[in-house]
């Protein structure tokens, strides 16, 4: 078609204007698609894994960050627990319980102080390595091992949690033992570590030099100064130095998963810490997640008319370009005419370039939406840890 | 052959009326159009071409009453018979040279572009002197280069007609000369007709016959 041959030189030659009246037309065409992409894959991925964890104890105050926190690892911080709570779930045998540390960082990524009951109860496998044995070792989530390059053998740095707290958590280099198959939910994007390396990332437990010799001691000649030199990497030669200060039981930790035995266990779980004078709350993550997804559709209702709002006046613009682009070419239409074309002609001569601009939009938006759906979990995980 | 015969015409929104009692220029003439502005040279051509159509009176081109054409009709007698060379060009300064030669084939539908009709436009910008510069686009040529191109364009679908509105207008005069002369040859070769307005009364003797608009006397 001649018309559409002049459609893709005039573009051409007009490239700059071309490429952003494409890329507006694109987003504008995507942008409602990718949300609802994103919503979807949210609401599944929210229930998913809220329908798989039957109880979350934490301190009592807002549920949703106690969820939020628990199950998927994100920021919203709830108030520490002790490892008492763990104890009393432990010693009532009505369910397991799993503990969750979940206040240090590295990278960017979330570090989960957890026993080795939380592998087999979410059913993660080891892509590659072993799982952690010791104090110091950590398995990398699948996603953040891809995104920053690491394996079996590397090591990597907790995050300070106060750059200027001299009497702070310092940082604890961590050994990478194992790295965990990929699931698509947040675990993919956390590193985990026995809960006591994080207590030692916290500064409850500790290895150092020895205070004193032998020789000296039999000389009488105890001395300690403020020069003891505290490991920041645990490795066989120091790890027996490593001690913890105080009673297990009052260890802080963030949340517990529990999973009764049986329902009639969660029940009775339950009762037990519905008063609300006692400091520690049990909820049902899929009651509060349904209550979440419910909220974040009536936001989401709101934000598809923000979205026709802003697609309205961005195909506004378009158009204006367009009209202003058709005026532009007005002499060329006058000597198109002159020469002996017809006004079918003329019009697809300026029908032609829509066309093409409509076009290269409609493919630029589907292949944003293919990205998006074809990384959908990952993307859908990230945030939910955000 | 042109003939107007008793023809009358006047712009809706009114000024000048045109009348031509009778006109007749014979067939490869080179006719020039002279006159103050506003006396109804350009109107002249565009009623020979069909884009204006007479309130009485009839226009014969080549043995075609073009007053009597519907719209559709003149529109493919102008694709086919007539070829324009305009004072600003009106090249498509996003289209190479080549492809602002063909660009008649790319608009109008009864026109094929075919292998012949590459070949010709070839052969006109080689005749023309520009065929080295055919990938180019208008504004990395000259000014007389792209009348060239224009004149090849209006060669191109080997029309019996050309009708040049101020052709050389916007030219210097070392280049007018080389540019009417080379419209005179190629026309010459096609067996085409001239009918150009101008202004340029230097010009004038290049012509085989001046129409002059001022009193609208018809010398030769």
């Amino acid at each position: 078609m001649n018309a559409f041959h002049l459609a893709f030189a005039h573009l051409r030659w007009t490239w700059g204007r071309s490429l952003v009246l494409i890329l507006v037309g694109a987003l504008i065409l995507a942008v409602p698609l990718v949300s609802q992409t994103l919503l979807r894959g949210s609401e599944e991925a929210l229930t998913r894994r809220a329908e798989a964890t039957p109880l979350v104890m934490g301190s009592r105050g807002s549920q949703l960050d106690l969820v939020m926190n628990a199950v998927y690892f994100s920021k919203d911080r709830a108030e520490p627990i002790t490892m008492a709570a763990n104890e009393a779930v432990w010693n009532s045998d009505l369910g397991l319980p799993i503990p969750l540390h979940t206040a240090f960082e590295t990278n960017g990524a979330r570090i989960v102080g957890t026993s080795l009951d939380y592998f087999d109860f979410r059913e993660l496998d080891m892509a590659e390595g072993r799982m952690f044995a010791v104090l110091g070792e950590a398995v990398m989530g699948a996603a953040v091992a891809e995104r920053l390059g690491l394996e079996p053998g590397d090591a990597v740095v907790t995050s300070p949690q106060n750059l200027f707290d001299l009497d702070g958590v310092y940082p604890l280099e961590l050994g990478i033992v194992g790295v965990l198959a990929p699931t698509g939910t947040p675990d993919d994007e956390a590193v985990f570590a026995d809960v006591k390396t994080t207590w030692v990332i916290a500064g409850i437990g500790h290895g150092h030099e020895d205070v004193i010799t032998a020789e000296e001691a039999e000389a009488g000649n105890v001395t300690a100064n403020a020069a003891l030199a505290e490991y920041n990497r645990i490795t066989e030669d120091n790890i027996d130095s490593f001690h913890f200060h105080g009673a297990p039981e009052t260890f802080p930790i963030s949340a517990l998963i529990v999973d009764p035995y049986d329902e009639r266990s969660g029940t009775i779980l339950r009762g037990r810490y519905l008063d609300a004078s006692n400091p520690l709350q049990v909820v049902l993550p899929e009651e509060i997640v349904a209550g979440l997804v419910d909220r974040i559709f009536r936001i989401a209702t709101l934000l598809d008319a923000v979205t026709l709002i802003i697609g309205v006046a961005a195909g506004g613009a378009i158009a204006l370009a367009l009209f202003l682009s058709w005026r532009l070419r007005a002499p060329e239409m006058a000597t198109a005419w002159r020469l002996g074309a017809g006004r079918g002609t003329i019009l697809a001569l300026a029908g032609a370039e829509v066309v093409v601009l409509l076009a290269a939009s409609l493919c630029l938006a589907a292949l944003i939406v293919l990205g998006v759906q074809s990384s959908g979990e990952t993307i859908v995980s990230w945030l939910l840890a955000l | 052959m042109i003939e107007l015969r008793d023809v009358s015409f006047a712009y809706p929104r009114g000024g000048f009326r045109l009348s031509v009692p009778e006109l007749s220029i014979a067939e490869g003439a080179r006719v020039a159009v002279v006159g103050p502005s506003g006396t109804g040279k350009t109107t002249l051509l565009n009623l020979v071409a069909g884009l204006a159509v007479p309130e009485r009176g009839t226009v014969r081109v080549g043995g075609v009453q073009v007053s009597e054409l519907s719209e559709t009709q003149r529109r493919s007698f102008r694709a086919h018979r007539i070829g324009f060379v305009f004072q600003n060009f009106a090249l498509m300064d996003y289209l190479p040279a080549r492809e602002n030669i063909l660009y008649p084939y790319r608009i109008v539908r009864g026109l094929r572009l075919d292998a012949e009709a590459r070949a010709r436009a070839a052969s006109l910008a080689e005749a023309c002197g520009i065929a080295g510069k055919l990938d180019r686009r208008p504004n990395a040529l000259s000014q007389g280069e792209q009348q060239r191109v224009a004149i090849c364009r209006a060669l191109v679908t080997q029309p019996g007609l050309i009708l040049a509105d101020e052709a050389t207008g916007n030219l210097d005069p070392e280049t007018k000369t080389v540019i009417l002369d080379l419209l005179f040859e190629r026309a010459a070769d096609a067996g085409a007709t001239i009918l150009a307005v101008t202004h340029d009364h230097e010009l004038l003797p290049r012509f085989d016959r001046v129409i002059d608009f001022a009193d609208l006397r018809i010398t030769t």
